[in-house]
């Protein structure tokens, strides 16, 4: 078992993990986020998806100890209030069917924004190509994408 | 003597205990309590002005959650910003409490509607008791109750009292809205009731439920199906860091219920699930079914004539007379349910005897039978609690999960989640049945099908098909054609099959659509045409509304561009309808395709469904259905040795966004009743791309998956 602190939406914690567990695991069960999910086990759903000094990464299959000291932004570090443009965006398309999968979805897109503010379809097939949507909301997706691109342009920059 | 009393004898002496709504029970009825009026089930309204509407039905992606709560809204004539929802736990006095076969709509329209307008006739007739007036000259809208003559009106939440102590009006007295015409909020566009706690990660998920003190648990079956258990080194994987208990469960004989495994609980489950790393079994096994051993026995089947399910005029005579015979075969495999939530259930027993679950589950009801069986526990001592579901698609109509996690539960004495890996969730399936289908049809002089001839290789035991198995002899073209017959012939099966969304249909309509193009083709004439040309005959019982098919294979034509543009080589048109569980949904797909390729741009769907309740959700499941089934056409589950060959996401691969075409929705919105949207867009999906791969390359996909015809999607 090891002590780590993690840096987790702008918090300081303290968790002891087995030194094998993945980061998702810690989140859900050492510290109660539960927004971040478990779908497959060996990174390639991207359901699990977290930013790591702002890049997406598989928190199933990093291991939590791997990541102490770095900035981890999950779901419900967003902003807890839903006011962030890609959530904005994300409900005025009403693109979640069952939802399981957005928090990767909307990290992901998250990302992808601060990278390229107006990203065509080729930068978002692309950047969005490692989160399975079993439900099919990938044309909403696409969509509030390009929406939260208009709002983040009428706030006059990128969050 | 207190105010509730006198209520409660008001009540009683008007005999007035009739509820509008059937299967209420009725002392629930129209109370007033602690400043919640609650006149049904359905709706409760506080006197400081907060309107709470309970849905009722296990909510996972299908979008009742919304929907039917703005049914309630619609008929209760209330500002839907002004309404939180509640989702229901399972309780016998809301009646069918189950997601699936797309009934949700169809069957509780009357009651919904029933529940949000008798409420409204209290609140008026409250009113006017209040004003001296009449019921007929007041007007109810937006949470207000108003009389336009003298100019007074007061809010619904200061009516309450008056409210509670009134009769419930009978279901005749009421008048429901029925039409879209008359409708303000039902078919307006509306986002989703949880989308604040998805977007912002808070709880809502089988998976998500947190109790205090709350172990974590695995489940380790046979990977070999219907293998039982002989023994396990539970006492080495007691011993592991974390572990709490581990221990053997003997099970059931039943295929739906708990099976023999062993029970592995620990502090989190990353732990509990490091612990099976570690787990030896000695397994019993009794059966190796294989997909190669599926295929000998097609085979063989094949040249047989099999079993005459259903016929009308005599088409071996048709055949041997037609201008015409058109002959082709067609093969689609096994596919999984692959949910993104994988199966899960948590569990408290209470040392009263009583058992609590948090289930993602469509069928409830079942799971608590499931439970009290297994567990010889009374029903009325198992209550459960209905989570959000990360996807059911009729996995979950199937609830062994909560039947392991209610042994667990009662073995440990501690609350306990129960979380199957994504290998647990594809390995303990019950699978779509896969098929092999051979046509035959003749054609007259006119290039007019007059003759049909199918049959049908599934599978099955002694006799009876598997379940999702099934291919009615009343499907179309019977009743389209003068001469027709469905043959079947069943293939042994020792592995587990289920419903999986639009059961039959989303796997069947992809071979009658495509054989309809081959036809169509060597009649030398439009697969559109063909078509509705087809559903203007009449022969006997279509079972469908042959207009309203036609309508919309016209609608999705026309929006298309059908026979009008001009198409570029290697772009291509097909075009596919079909009728299921009450709904009609035709696409014309757009595709670009090689002879290894396909990229398909565009859809243009066509949906009647009657009138829509939420424009958003309805948009949703026709788009997301169409991924659904182009997905699944490129997919499949193989078993070899008796057990599943698909383990996870990385060999079992869903479609990607970059492989998603961009879709536009019609609907035609009728004065029918209003019918679901969670099936009927699946089917028509797969046909509607291959003709469209042959229109651009000529080249006809007669198997499944994609990749086993050699196209890559």
């Amino acid at each position: 078992m090891s002590d780590i602190m993690l840096k987790i939406n702008g918090q300081t914690v303290t968790v002891v993990v087995p030194s094998d567990m993945p980061l998702l695991w810690a989140l859900r069960d050492k510290l109660d986020l539960v927004g971040t999910k478990y779908s497959c086990g060996i990174g390639v759903c991207g359901s699990c998806t977290v930013l790591v000094n702002g890049i997406p990464m598989r928190s199933c299959v990093v291991p939590a100890t791997s990541i102490a000291g770095m900035e981890i932004t999950t779901i419900e570090g967003l902003d807890p209030i839903g006011e962030h443009p890609v959530q904005k965006a994300w409900h005025d398309e009403d693109v979640p069917q069952c939802g399981y999968c957005q928090a990767g979805q909307i990290l992901t897109a998250t990302a992808l924004l601060r990278q390229k503010p107006n990203p065509t379809d080729e930068d978002i097939d692309s950047a969005m190509a490692g989160v399975l949507c079993r439900c099919g909301t990938y044309h909403r997706i696409r969509k509030a994408i390009k929406l939260a691109a208009k709002y983040n342009a009428a706030t006059g920059g990128q969050s | 003597m207190d105010r509730r009393s006198f209520l409660k004898v008001s009540m009683l002496a008007s005999g007035a205990l009739v509820i509008g709504c059937s299967r209420f029970d009725q002392t629930e009825a129209n109370k007033l309590e602690n400043g919640t009026w609650m006149p049904n089930l359905y709706v409760r309204i506080d006197t400081d002005g907060q309107i709470t509407i309970v849905s009722k039905n296990p909510e996972g992606g299908q979008g009742v959650k919304t929907a039917f709560p703005m049914v309630v809204a619609e008929c209760l004539n209330v500002d839907w910003k002004s309404v939180t929802v509640e989702q229901a736990p399972l309780d016998d006095r809301y009646g069918r409490q189950v997601a699936g076969g797309s009934r949700g709509t169809p069957d509780g329209w009357d009651d919904l509607r029933v529940a949000g307008t008798a409420a409204r006739h209290l609140l008026v007739a409250a009113a006017a008791q209040e004003w001296g007036v009449s019921t007929d000259s007041c007007t109810a809208e937006n949470g207000i109750v108003a009389h336009k003559a003298s100019g007074r009106s007061t809010r619904y939440e200061n009516l309450l009292e008056t409210a509670a102590t009134l009769p419930v009006p009978d279901v005749g007295e009421l008048k429901l809205k029925s039409r879209p015409a008359d409708f303000s909020l039902l078919g307006t566009f509306v986002p989703g009731v949880d989308n604040a706690k998805i977007l912002t990660g808070q709880p809502l998920f089988g998976c998500d439920v947190r109790l205090d003190g709350m172990l974590y648990a695995v489940y380790a079956k046979c990977p070999i199906f219907e293998g039982k258990l002989r023994s396990a080194n539970v006492d080495e994987i007691r011993n592991l860091p974390g572990v709490t208990h581990a221990f053997v469960v003997e099970g059931t004989d039943d295929p739906r219920g708990l099976r023999s495994g062993v029970a592995i609980v620990a502090k989190t489950w990353w732990e509990a699930n490091s612990a099976r790393r570690h787990l030896r079994v000695d397994w019993d096994t009794n059966q190796a079914d294989s997909s190669a051993d599926y295929d000998s026995q097609a085979a063989a089947l094949r040249g047989k004539p099999g079993k005459t399910l259903g016929y009308t005029g005599d088409v071996d005579q048709a055949l041997s007379k037609a201008s015409q015979v058109i002959e082709s075969s067609y093969y689609y495999p096994f596919v999984g349910h692959a949910n993104m939530e994988p199966q899960n259930c948590t569990a408290l027993y209470k040392e009263s005897g009583h058992l609590e679950l948090w289930a993602p589950t469509q069928n409830p009801k079942y799971g608590r039978e499931l439970i009290s069986r297994a567990l010889r526990i009374r029903e009325d001592r198992i209550h459960v609690n209905m989570t959000r579901i990360g996807g059911g698609f009729g996995r979950r109509l199937r609830n062994e999960f909560m039947a392991e996690v209610a042994w667990i539960a009662r073995e440990i004495r501690q609350p306990v989640q129960l979380q199957w890996t994504r290998e647990d969730d594809m390995r303990h399936d019950y699978y779509r049945p896969g098929a092999w289908h051979d046509f035959k049809a003749g054609l007259d002089g006119d290039g007019q099908m007059i003759a049909f001839d199918h049959h049908f290789v599934t599978f099955g035991t002694d006799g009876k098909t598997a379940n999702g198995a099934d291919l009615s002899p009343g499907h179309y073209p019977a009743g389209l054609v003068p001469n027709f017959r469905l043959r079947q012939s069943l293939i042994d099966i020792n592995v587990p099959t289920g419903p999986w969304r639009s059961p039959g249909h989303s796997a069947y309509c992809w071979p009658y659509q495509s054989f309809f193009d081959e036809v169509a083709l060597a009649a030398g004439r439009d697969p559109l045409e063909f078509r509705l040309d087809l559903l203007s005959r009449s022969y006997g019982n279509t079972q469908m509304d042959r207009r309203r098919a036609s309508d919309v294979l016209k609608l999705a034509a026309t929006k298309a561009g059908w026979g009008v543009r001009e198409l570029d080589d290697g772009r291509g048109l097909g075009i596919a309808f079909h009728h299921d569980h009450g709904g009609y949904v035709a696409y014309v797909a757009e595709v670009v395709a090689n002879r290894s390729s396909v990229r398909v741009e565009k859809v243009f769907a066509a949906i009647d469904v009657g009138p829509v309740l939420n424009m958003s959700g309805a948009k949703n499941q026709v788009e997301g259905g169409f991924v659904d089934g182009l997905s699944t056409a490129n997919l499949e589950v193989t078993f070899a040795n008796g057990s599943a060959q698909q383990s996870n996401f990385n060999n079992y691969e869903l479609l990607r966004i970059g492989q998603a075409p961009d879709i536009e929705c019609h609907f035609i919105q009728s004065d029918n009743s209003p019918t679901g949207l969670g099936e009927p867009p699946i089917a028509p999906a797969a046909p509607a791309v291959c003709n469209a791969i042959f229109a651009a390359t000529g080249t006809r996909v007669r198997k499944l998956p994609l990749s086993r015809s050699g196209i890559s999607l």
